[in-house]
């Protein structure tokens, strides 16, 4: 998988632009997506890459359902990455 | 420092708006109507402001589910401002609240409604009828996403309008004359790093609220207070920033909240000997005691060594008595709150709790007219020429030391659209720009110029998260003397070590941490006018409240504090209590 992907200091470029898409108008949102842009970016392959950018064009209130469970996007590859951003909370707790 | 090849480019406007939340987008929308040059500069998308994050709803008193009146409406703010508020001002509020609903139905807010079609309202805390009378409904809600479908509404409206919007570009400082006359303000584009001059007529801030200056906050990260910040360097004092909202059961260490429901539902407070602690404070009341009861005692337990947890800081909300059932099916917003952050099911274990930084009563002092006012020659309250403040970041006053649910967003509405009205006006009697010399801008460049310097320092990150503990500890719920002056001594040393703190990143584009630090210096300028102001009011009133001064004292703090940035320096001035029209409500014992 990697073999086709970017290399890492571009993917830390990336996240560092990306960085500033993940400050939203709710508190839950900026602690979901910041904590995942740091533990679990770097290790998605580049079309996942893609779908956090596109899942970060969603307005607020959306993304807001769906990471709280409260909605379930239709698209799967957004439902997995969904799953992924609420497990690296998970991970945040028994590392605090 | 600009470099003298390629000078700082500038551009028009007959009105600049820093800030798109409700307030910002409100007044922008008034002017581009009436086909002004209107620019709003935002930090984040205009969708993303914090306005979105408000679900509860807006007040009005439309009387469509229960009787009502805007004067009684006004009684109650005036009584919830612990008689802190300004009468004229609020009066203005409340009966422009009626209008100002009806326009944002007109404009496509999808309101909740009752079977006859009109819209639905609910019944909050503070809420009554015929003046402290039976229990009214006001509040007027889109479902849970009242703050969401004002926001989106009023943005396809500017857009549609032709407001020119300067998205993610972080406003650094105003610009000023030397006749202290506001000119625009200095801006950065966040991902290219430029910096822009925005020159206008009239600016307004509206910039919300600063409640990432204490580590526990509801507030999202970019709630840190530019806008006020940027006001005291421009020389304009700040009002009533004692006044802060907190709520008692935020998520520890996270701070999201856990609503008053929990309570009510028959959740309860242990400490980390299991006590129930709220016998000993309100034997009676017990948990549902009003909230900063509740809130200190809470901070006491854990002063006192009785918290929960490997730190013993914070304790603990019980809600697994209840039963799966009642928890799931009353209380799914905190179900989902505590599995998402917590890893927990609250029926199942409790939840740790800590009183979470919530809302600033106080900010910009501005009259009716959201004009910025502010102590000169002539008076406590004369106009600063040009600059306008509306919203969470100005003071009007119409909270005075204490909000009630509902009234911000209606706040941010009414008072975004008497700036708007104004500044038409303003803009009309002084058609042209005032001349802008490059002394003027020097202020702005220097203080961006200053996180240009690297080298060895320590950390924003660390420098900031100092800050919010310093914050908590010494101004938060818990507040006395020796506390807060002990707070404004280690504050002012902090002050100090910013100066030496270094950014690692100097690149350009998408600096992130650039944009940190800025946002650093004004939080450490809001945290000092919190905290002096806090020290210095000696008396409990609405949110500020004081274990050494329990008592409120009308014959010598009825009035407004200023805390000015030159010299740290304390002024006050009186409260307006002259209403426009109606008979004064005079201060009265706030017993509920
Ligand atoms: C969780 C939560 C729930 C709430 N619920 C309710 C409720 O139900 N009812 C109610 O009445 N109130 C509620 N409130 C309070 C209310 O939401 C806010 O007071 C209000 O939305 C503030 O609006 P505003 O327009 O002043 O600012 P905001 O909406 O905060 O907007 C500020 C704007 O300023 C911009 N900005 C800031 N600094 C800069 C800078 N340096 N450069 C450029 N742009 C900048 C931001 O990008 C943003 O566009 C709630 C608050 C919270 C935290």
């Amino acid at each position: 998988m990697r073999l086709t992907d970017a290399p890492a200091a571009e993917i830390v470029a990336q996240a560092a632009r990306l960085r500033w898409q993940c400050r939203r108008g709710m508190l839950e949102l900026d602690l979901l997506l910041n904590r995942f842009l740091e533990v679990g970016f770097a290790d998605l392959d580049e079309a996942s890459r893609a779908d956090f950018v596109r899942l970060l064009g969603y307005q607020d209130q959306i993304i807001h359902d769906w990471l709280m469970g409260q909605a379930v996007p239709a698209d799967a590859a957004l439902r997995r990455l969904v799953a992924a951003i609420r497990a690296a909370m998970r991970d945040d707790r028994a590392n605090p | 420092m600009p470099d003298p090849l390629r000078p700082i480019p500038h551009r028009r406007f007959d009105a600049l708006i820093i800030g798109a939340g409700g307030a910002g987008l409100n007044a922008a929308l008034r002017l581009a109507s009436a086909d002004l040059r209107v620019a709003v500069v935002s930090k984040v998308f205009p969708t993303r402001s914090h306005t979105v994050a408000a679900q509860g709803g807006v007040n009005a008193a439309l009387a469509n589910v229960l009787p009502d009146d805007w004067h009684w409406h006004m009684f109650d703010t005036v009584k919830g401002s612990d008689y802190l508020g300004d009468q004229d001002a609020i009066e203005y509020m409340c009966r422009e609240a009626i209008p100002t609903v009806y326009e944002l139905e007109h404009a496509g807010v999808p309101f909740s409604r009752i079977d006859d079609g009109r819209i639905y309202q609910r019944a909050f805390g503070g809420q009554s009828q015929n003046f402290g009378g039976d229990q009214a409904a006001r509040t007027c809600a889109a479902a849970d996403r009242t703050g969401h479908a004002i926001l989106h509404t009023l943005y396809q409206q500017n857009v549609r309008a032709r407001t020119h919007f300067f998205d993610e570009y972080f406003a650094i400082d105003l610009i000023r004359d030397e006749e202290g006359a506001i000119l625009g303000a200095l801006v950065l584009e966040i991902e290219t790093g430029e910096t822009l001059v925005i020159e206008a007529k009239a600016t307004l801030l509206a910039t919300g609220g600063h409640g990432q200056v204490f580590r526990t906050t509801t507030n999202a990260f970019i709630n840190t207070g530019d806008g006020m910040a940027m006001a005291l360097r421009a020389g304009v004092p700040l009002m009533d920033m004692e006044f802060y909202q907190f709520h008692p059961t935020g998520v520890a260490g996270k701070g999201m909240l856990i609503t008053e429901g929990a309570r009510g539902e028959g959740g309860y407070l242990i400490n980390g000997d299991g006590e129930r602690f709220m016998e000993r404070y309100a034997p009676r009341a017990l948990d549902l005691a009003s909230r900063d009861v509740v809130a200190r005692s809470m901070v006491t337990e854990i002063r006192e060594g009785r918290g929960c947890g490997p730190n013993k800081d914070h304790v603990m909300l019980r809600l697994d008595h209840l039963g799966a059932d009642v928890v799931h099916r009353r209380l799914p917003g905190i179900t989902d709150i505590c599995r998402v952050f917590l890893g927990i099911d609250p029926a199942e274990q409790p939840i740790p709790v800590f009183p979470t930084a919530h809302y600033a009563m106080g900010g910009i002092p501005t009259d009716r007219f959201a004009r910025v006012v502010a102590p000169a020659r002539h008076g406590p309250e004369e106009i600063v020429p040009g600059l306008y403040a509306a919203g969470e970041c100005a003071c009007v006053s119409v909270h005075g030391a204490n909000r009630l649910g509902g009234n911000s967003l209606l706040d941010i509405l009414v008072f975004g659209r008497a700036a708007g009205t104004d500044i038409l006006q303003y803009v009309a009697e002084n058609p042209n720009h005032r001349p802008m010399r490059d002394a003027d801008i020097e202020p702005a460049l220097t203080r961006l110029g200053r996180w240009d310097r690297s080298g060895e320092g320590e950390s924003v990150a660390a420098a900031k998260a100092d800050l919010r503990k310093l914050m908590e500890d010494h101004c938060g719920v818990f507040r006395d003397d020796a506390t807060m002056a002990e707070g404004v001594e280690k504050l002012k040393a902090l002050r100090q070590r910013v100066e030496h703190v270094r950014l690692k990143d100097q690149s350009r584009t998408f600096n992130t941490a650039r944009i940190e630090a800025l946002e650093l210096d004004n939080l450490v300028d809001v945290g000092m006018a919190t905290l002096m102001s806090a020290l210095h009011r000696q008396e409990s009133r609405g949110a500020h409240s004081r274990v050494d001064y329990p008592e409120r004292d009308d014959e010598q703090w009825m009035k407004h504090s200023l805390y000015a940035r030159d010299g740290d320096r304390m002024d006050y001035k009186p409260v307006r209590t002259k209403p426009l029209t109606v008979e004064s409500f005079p201060p009265k014992a706030r017993v509920y």
